[in-house]
């Protein structure tokens, strides 16, 4: 294999691999910052022990992606050298100022928080969370900034054989990037509500088994001895309430977790059906080649047709089927205009499109799972504000599973927009083969490869291990 | 032309205050498990570094980030041509980060230990790794217009292992400094007894780098033309000497004071004998890479040549209040408290 295509391999697994943890940073920051707030407002406990709960989870997640994150600055350079040479003078400047404006703040101000719980007021250390929940914000708006502009070059001009920034207004006010980080912040509050629901659902499923176990054992013991002395049942019943009432707290707390991620993650569900259709709108202006990958559109067509099911075929060309038209739907997808003109694969050369059958296979199930998650919110809404939720296991135990969906839809939503926008790294100006290191070999890359495999796997067992462990650690 | 030796000067600044920040965490990191001698010692100078280690790192994601922004061939050749140290100070760096902050998430003996001994060996390989590929930048790299031609052994030469030996050994000394300030007791004495062992060490080995460098580099021209620059590391011999004396008269926050004055002034020597190569070249003094030949254009010169004035300073100012905020010591009591 190539230096580049290893370096591709090695950048999709660092880069895909530091997404699992920013999500739910960005989400849970927000989330841990307003029940603090809730707590330094109204002094209810409630809100205390959330935030502690959920914090430490947080606080684990930070660590992996704060260290993870360091490798992407270092990939540019290390394995894309002629990338780096070529779009340095525009695409290093959001990554300084990301670390300047953004990444100092979350990182100064998250050691504050961590170290500051009895140095300070409530209303203060609910600040501070806020602050980084804002960095953190800022910090991925900086760096969706900078991959926006290699979908969608603009505000650039070519100088020797590089691109050089002429307008950083042109850059800023880009449709594209602000359709995608309202795409990406929408879908990671998502994450992070879904994180809190599927744990809260766990834990409640957990609480009410063992106190079926222990009203089952409790019933068996008074049916063997009717006759035992009262003292020793009175003995017992007292045990059972002081161990019950600290676990009906519990039961509280998760419950007004989930409610709470509920309302969040209802609206931030349906944000992502509105960033969604934004975003692909762009796509279609800015890289025809990428939206035809994804909707498998061979033929350019004016008023182009969508079909609910749909396959590419795997290495030829052509649509292994096509069902249920409904007729010009693509074009109003795409442009929302039903006549509008859509290019297909087949105007391109065959060295100038995506690979097809991964961008659309990860574009209709990242796309499937979007809507899922509106129904599963709406569903959780209406159960929790009910005070329906105990009674009804089936959802809890859905929610459980539902857990890990974001997640694959995240990750799926970087596979296409990076594997869509092949064979370009700078869609339209730069391809990817052309943009790796030239003094290494691919013994170099694949001996880092490797170690990056070793290293991350081991961090994921041990980010694993400490979550499950935080989860099911619930102090009163 | 201005704005590109601004940019030089503020690459300079932000490795330098990275030096100074992170090289006491470092420090601590290496030597917190000879000096203590039971777990509520290691909690302790673990406590020390857990509030600011992190904004400490960013200087180096800045500087990088910098790096990139303002001399985008500078930073494609210095990361691709080395190539295996960027990955060994990249893995230390990540290792190191997640020892600190994972390393008290559970109780486990073994666990704790374990952790204990990656963030030490990750604060050794971090700056050492570090301070073998400035001294090799220092001698100049083995490039040419046709690319590079060194492998990762060739890096290991007398000059960039002493650099490597000094960045190590200065740290040490910082972090000494640092751990006998933050702690109390038994702590503070042991830290501030190896801090005044460790003053020789530094002398020894900046003595070595002193006499080296004008064989090995040609980092001493730049002096030679200009004087008036000897001011730079005259200052820097003064402030190893002011870490001597103010440490005897047990003045221990002047005294790591004047250690975080010594590696400013330290790389700055290095960085002004560099001007105006940033990575100069042994094999072709034309490939090498200046302030001029591998910045960016003026226009994003310019722009973050406004966005570091405006907010570099305001980094600065709240990281000094964060440290202000934190200046007691850190004692058994506190780290005890936290669960972190």
């Amino acid at each position: 294999m190539s230096v580049a295509v290893l370096s591709r391999i090695q950048f999709a697994t660092v880069a895909l691999f530091h997404f699992l943890f920013v999500p739910l940073t960005l989400g849970l920051t927000v989330l841990v910052a307003y029940m603090e707030t809730r707590w330094a407002r109204t002094g209810d406990e409630t809100f205390l022990k959330m935030a502690r709960y959920w914090s430490r989870l947080l606080l684990v997640n930070f660590a992996v992606g704060v260290v993870t994150g360091i490798t992407l600055e270092f990939q540019f350079g290390m394995n894309w050298a002629e990338y780096s040479k070529f779009v340095g003078d525009i695409f290093g400047a959001p990554l300084a100022i990301e670390a300047t404006v953004a990444f100092f703040l979350e990182s100064t101000f998250i050691g504050v928080w961590m170290f500051s719980w009895k140095r300070v007021s409530r209303g203060v250390h609910a600040a501070v969370m806020w602050v980084v929940a804002a960095a953190s914000t800022l910090s991925a708006l900086w760096i969706l900034l900078a991959n926006s502009w290699m979908q969608s070059p603009r505000g650039y001009a070519m100088e020797g054989g590089r691109a050089v920034l002429t307008s950083f207004g042109a850059f800023l006010a880009s449709a594209y990037s602000w359709a995608k980080i309202f795409h990406v912040l929408s879908s990671a509050y998502t994450l992070a509500a879904f994180f809190i629901m599927g744990i809260s659902a766990i834990q409640l499923i957990r609480m009410k088994a063992s106190a079926a176990v222990a009203k089952k054992a409790a019933a068996g013991a008074t049916a063997k001895k009717p006759a035992k002395a009262a003292k020793s049942a009175a003995a017992k019943s007292a045990t059972a309430a002081v161990s019950r009432a600290p676990a009906a707290s519990s039961q509280e707390m998760f419950l007004r977790s989930f409610r709470l991620a509920a309302t969040f993650g209802i609206v931030t569900s349906i944000c992502i059906i509105f960033a969604g259709d934004l975003s692909g709108v762009q796509v279609a202006h800015w890289q025809p080649s990428k939206l035809a990958a994804m909707e498998g559109q061979w033929d350019t067509a004016k008023g182009a047709d969508f079909y609910l099911l749909e396959l590419p075929r795997l290495t030829r060309e052509g649509n292994l089927f096509e069902t249920l038209k409904i007729p010009g739907f693509l074009s109003v997808l795409a442009y929302h205009d039903p006549n509008a003109v859509v290019k297909g694969l087949n105007d391109f050369s065959p060295q100038d499109r995506p690979p097809v059958f991964v961008t659309f296979s990860a574009f209709r199930l990242m796309v499937g799972l979007g809507f899922l998650f509106v129904l599963l919110a709406l569903i959780a809404v209406y159960l929790s504000w009910r005070r329906l939720l105990p009674q009804n296991r089936w959802f809890l135990w859905i929610m459980s599973v539902a857990l890990f969906l974001p997640y694959v839809a995240s990750e799926l939503g970087w596979v296409v927009a990076e594997i869509g926008r092949q064979p370009w790294i700078v869609y339209g100006l730069l391809r990817t083969v052309d943009a790796a290191s030239r003094n290494l070999s691919p013994g170099d890359v694949l001996g880092s490869l490797i170690a990056f495999i070793v290293v991350y796997a081991s961090l994921a067992v041990v980010d694993v291990f400490l979550l499950r462990k935080y989860a099911n650690r619930i102090e009163d | 032309m201005a704005l590109q030796v601004l940019w030089f000067v503020l690459w300079g600044l932000l490795w330098a205050v990275y030096f100074m920040l992170d090289g006491f965490d470092f420090g601590a990191g290496m030597l917190r498990l000879f000096l203590s001698k039971d777990e509520s010692d290691r909690r302790v100078t673990l406590g020390s570094i857990g509030p600011v280690w992190d904004g400490n790192e960013v200087w180096l994601i800045t500087a990088g980030g910098a790096t990139f922004a303002a001399f985008p061939l500078t930073y494609a050749s210095m990361f691709s041509f080395l190539y295996l140290p960027m990955l060994l100070i990249l893995f230390s760096l990540i290792l190191r980060g997640v020892s600190v902050e994972l390393r008290n998430k559970d109780e486990g003996a073994r666990w704790r230990a374990n952790w204990d001994r990656l963030l030490a060996v990750t604060s050794f390989t971090a700056p050492l790794v570090l301070g073998l590929g400035f001294g090799n930048i220092f001698q100049g790299l083995r490039f040419d217009a046709s690319g590079y031609h060194a492998t990762f052994w060739q890096l290991f030469n007398g000059y960039g292992l002493l650099t490597a030996v000094l960045f190590v050994a200065l740290f040490l000394q910082h972090g000494a400094l640092w751990l006998a300030w933050k702690t109390e007791g038994k702590l503070e004495q042991r830290a501030g007894r190896l801090a005044g062992w460790l003053w020789f060490a530094v002398a020894i080995v900046a003595v070595g780098f002193l006499v080296a460098t004008p064989f090995a580099t040609h980092l001493l021209d730049n002096f030679v033309s200009h004087p008036g620059w000897f001011l730079v590391p005259t200052l820097a011999v003064a402030a190893l000497a002011a870490v001597k004396l103010l440490h005897l008269r047990g003045m221990v926050l002047p005294a790591f004071l004047a250690s975080c004055a010594l590696i400013l002034l330290v790389v700055g020597t290095g960085l002004i004998g560099l001007f105006p190569a940033l990575i100069p070249s042994q094999m072709d003094p034309a490939s090498s890479l200046t302030i001029t030949n591998s910045s960016s254009s003026q226009y994003t010169l310019r722009l973050m040549a406004i966005v570091a004035l405006i907010f570099v300073p305001i980094v600065v100012v709240y990281q000094f209040f964060v440290y202000r905020f934190f200046r007691s010591k850190t004692t058994r009591k506190e780290v005890e408290s936290t669960g972190y």
